[in-house]
């Protein structure tokens, strides 16, 4: 177990700067996810960590040891690959093992080490498979099970459940938390997903065109996102954004007026946020009121898309007895659930 | 769509109809060459091989038995004996050249000097003469027979044995094995090295291999000769070997960097963070993974190394001892060229191992040929 710290790391092809100054403290047995869009940077950062990729810049601490020089296999830490990267030619007994080879154990030790990993994976009955005889699921397990195997400081995760189906990742999400819970370890766990990052992180580390935007519990990026970007990121559907204008302690928002006081300047532009979930369909005349254009029944809520003169903003209505399409309707929000974004996009508060 | 699908079938059956076609093209003269290998001179001569396997209609004459084989019977002299061998079939008779196949079977005929032939269907004759035979060789009985196919492993014995195709054979697997052997081991190590080894110079030591696929063998060979007879390797087998692996290493190298490369990454990284130096994962994943890719240049060298003369011509001797099966070939077309069944043995020993290499592993051939080609292939 080990704490990883990231300090101005720098990553170039050519002079292509592909990851500007990250900082990121990870601490020991922590759970932190990165999450962005494809292209973020956030598996380059991954392979960094783990030695796959040279850093351009700054520098990598696993412990207390700066790793930047040294080899994978000397960082003592284990990765799990998208596509499993499992070797098709071993049993899956050979394939645990395979990180055991060049350790001093003995072939009894070996073998109580496997087995071990391979029951708590659930894996015992399939040890002497080949892996082309394995469901997806099964091939992912075994790829966990090879990294668990060295008992490593650093699990790194390079979006291991994208390639399994819905209803499986779902049952590997929770399984690699309950892992992570019972062995402990340090785990830096990349995808694209944001509601994998929500369920699983300690923390979220959120990143986009190779910066960090935020980092945080999943609560706080949720609540109290940094910028617009990581606003509409996190939660579905996105948070919906209005134009307004700050003038005199109001907000003028789409007709409407809502007092507040933000540190702008008077008759500043700024961008008001409002989750669907925080936006209620409700029959009292409210804060706005549109015509229903589109419902989108998910059984215990409908998300109603309301057209509110022009703007298109999505809301919840009550799942039993939700307005009819093309109906007049009222929006409620507690203004203390609104979000407001400077022009630059970074949130105010 | 149903005329798509109708195209489709009407495709697949071209397809089938053309591989048909060139499966019996292929077939049929190595088939032809295994028969005629087995007959002897005579059946060559006398038919093609399409009727070796049937029973053939033979026109020939036995000669009947002297006056030493005569017996009295009452009054009358009499020679009896057979005209048929093992196995034939009478289907007529006759006692003059020129109408060999006068009478049928069991038919009895009176001859001059009132001498009587009778010839049975089992090949029994029986020539009775009311005076005293006094001739010194028998009379010519013409038999029209049905002999039944015949095989025979004559020529081979012969020429492996008396025309030195044995020792030939030997010599060519003494200059094959270890000539498809040696750069196998060599190309792989370069492959695993330019396709997954990051080193300035990658790129270039690649295009330079790629351009060397083109340069003529035949470019090298007296250079190289003059080399090795300078450093003292001469013309023997370890010069052969050299020459061998040299002239295959660009094609071995091409092929198996070219597989190698396709091979997914993550497994190689993976490996790289589970602690496997480049040379453990070289033989614990690349090479297991490889083994179509091997094996289908393996079949490749096996049999252009196998087939090959000019280069066993400059680098060997000419001595028994390093002959390879191509000379002895060549040099018994020349003494022997009219020898129909001594060629065709002959020929039949220098392919049938290709023959049992190329079907031992031939689905590695297709599978390594396409390998690298196509993405997931």
């Amino acid at each position: 177990m080990a704490t990883v710290s990231l300090r101005n790391l720098v990553k170039a092809y050519g002079k292509t700067e592909v990851l500007h100054a990250i900082s990121l403290d990870v601490a020991d047995g922590e759970f932190v996810v990165f999450v962005g869009p494809s292209g973020c940077g956030k598996s380059t950062t991954l392979r960094m960590i783990a030695g796959l990729e040279e850093v351009s810049a700054g520098e990598i601490w696993i412990g207390d040891r700066a790793v930047n020089h040294l080899e994978p296999k000397d960082r003592n830490i284990a990765m799990v690959f998208q596509n499993y990267a499992i070797y098709p030619h071993m049993t899956v007994r050979k394939n645990i093992g395979f990180g055991l080879r060049t350790s001093k154990l003995s072939k009894p030790d070996r073998n109580r080490r496997i087995d071990e990993v391979a029951a708590i994976l659930s894996m015992t009955d399939y040890l002497e498979r080949k892996p082309a005889q394995l469901s997806g699921g099964q091939r992912q397990r075994v790829a966990i099970g090879r990294a668990m195997v060295r008992d490593p400081a650093v699990f790194l995760f390079d979006e291991p459940l994208s390639n399994l189906d819905a209803q499986l990742r779902t049952q590997m999400r929770l399984e690699i938390k309950k892992l992570h819970q019972r062995v402990g370890t340090t785990v830096i766990f990349v995808t694209h997903d944001q509601v994998e990052a929500m369920t699983m992180a300690d923390r979220i580390v959120i990143m986009k065109d190779g910066s960090i935007q935020q980092v945080g519990t999943p609560a706080e990026v949720f609540h109290q996102p940094a910028n617009i970007f990581v606003a509409q990121f996190i939660g579905a559907p996105s948070m919906n954004m209005l134009p307004a204008r700050y003038a005199g302690g109001q907000i003028s928002v789409a007709g409407q007026s809502i007092k507040a006081t933000l540190p702008l300047p008077d008759g500043s532009d700024l961008t008001v946020g409002i989750r669907p979930d925080d936006l209620l369909v409700s029959a009292e005349p409210a804060l706005f009121a549109g015509i229903v254009s589109v419902l989108e029944p998910l059984g215990s809520e409908t998300l109603a898309h309301i057209d509110i003169g022009g703007r298109d903003l999505i809301a919840t209505a009550d799942g039993r007895s939700p307005p009819a399409v093309g109906a007049r309707v009222h929006l409620a929000a507690d203004t203390a659930n609104l979000h407001f974004f400077a022009p630059t996009g970074e949130a105010v508060r | 769509m149903e005329g798509h699908a109708g195209t489709r079938s009407s495709l697949v059956w071209a397809a089938n109809i053309a591989t048909a076609l060139m499966v019996l093209l292929w077939t049929i003269p190595t088939f032809g060459l295994l028969l005629t290998s087995l007959r002897d001179r005579d059946q060559i001569a006398a038919s093609g091989w399409w009727k070796a396997p049937f029973a053939s209609e033979q026109n020939s004459f036995v000669r009947a038995g002297t006056a030493v084989d005569q017996v009295a019977e009452g009054a009358i002299w009499v020679i009896v004996g057979n005209v048929l061998d093992e196995g034939e079939k009478l289907l007529a008779w006759g006692t003059n050249s020129r109408v060999p196949g006068a009478y049928a079977p069991d038919a009895t005929v009176t001859l001059a000097n009132d001498q009587v032939l009778t010839v049975a269907a089992d090949g029994a004759y029986r020539l009775t003469s009311p005076s005293q035979f006094t001739e010194t060789r028998g009379m010519r009985i013409f038999v029209t027979t049905l002999s039944p196919p015949r095989f025979t492993f004559e020529n081979y014995t012969r020429v492996i044995g008396a025309e030195g195709l044995g020792q030939a054979f030997l010599n060519t697997f003494t200059v094959t094995i270890p000539a498809t052997i040696i750069p196998i081991l060599i190309a792989a190590f370069a492959a695993y090295a330019l396709a997954w080894m990051e080193f300035p110079g990658r790129a270039l030591l690649i295009a330079a291999i790629v351009g060397l696929l083109v340069v003529p063998l035949q470019l090298a060979l007296i250079p190289l000769l003059k080399l090795h007879n300078d450093i003292g390797l001469g013309k023997g087998y370890m010069g052969i070997w050299l020459a061998h692996t040299g002239f295959g290493l660009p094609l071995a190298i091409y092929l198996l960097r070219n597989y190698m490369v396709g091979l997914p990454r993550e497994i190689i990284e993976s490996a790289r963070v589970d602690g496997a130096s480049d040379f453990q994962i070289f033989r614990r994943i690349i090479l297991p993974l490889s083994f179509p890719a091997l094996a289908s240049f393996a079949i490749f060298q096996f049999l252009w190394v196998w087939n090959d003369l000019l280069v066993a011509t400059v680098f060997l001797g000419n001595t028994r001892e390093q002959l390879v099966m191509t000379g002895v070939l060549r040099e018994l077309m020349g003494s022997r060229g009219g020898d129909w069944e001594i060629l065709a043995a002959s020929a039949f020993v220098s392919i049938a191992i290709p023959l049992v290499v190329f079907f031992a592993m031939q689905k590695y051939l297709v599978r390594g040929l396409l390998a690298g080609s196509v993405k997931g292939g």
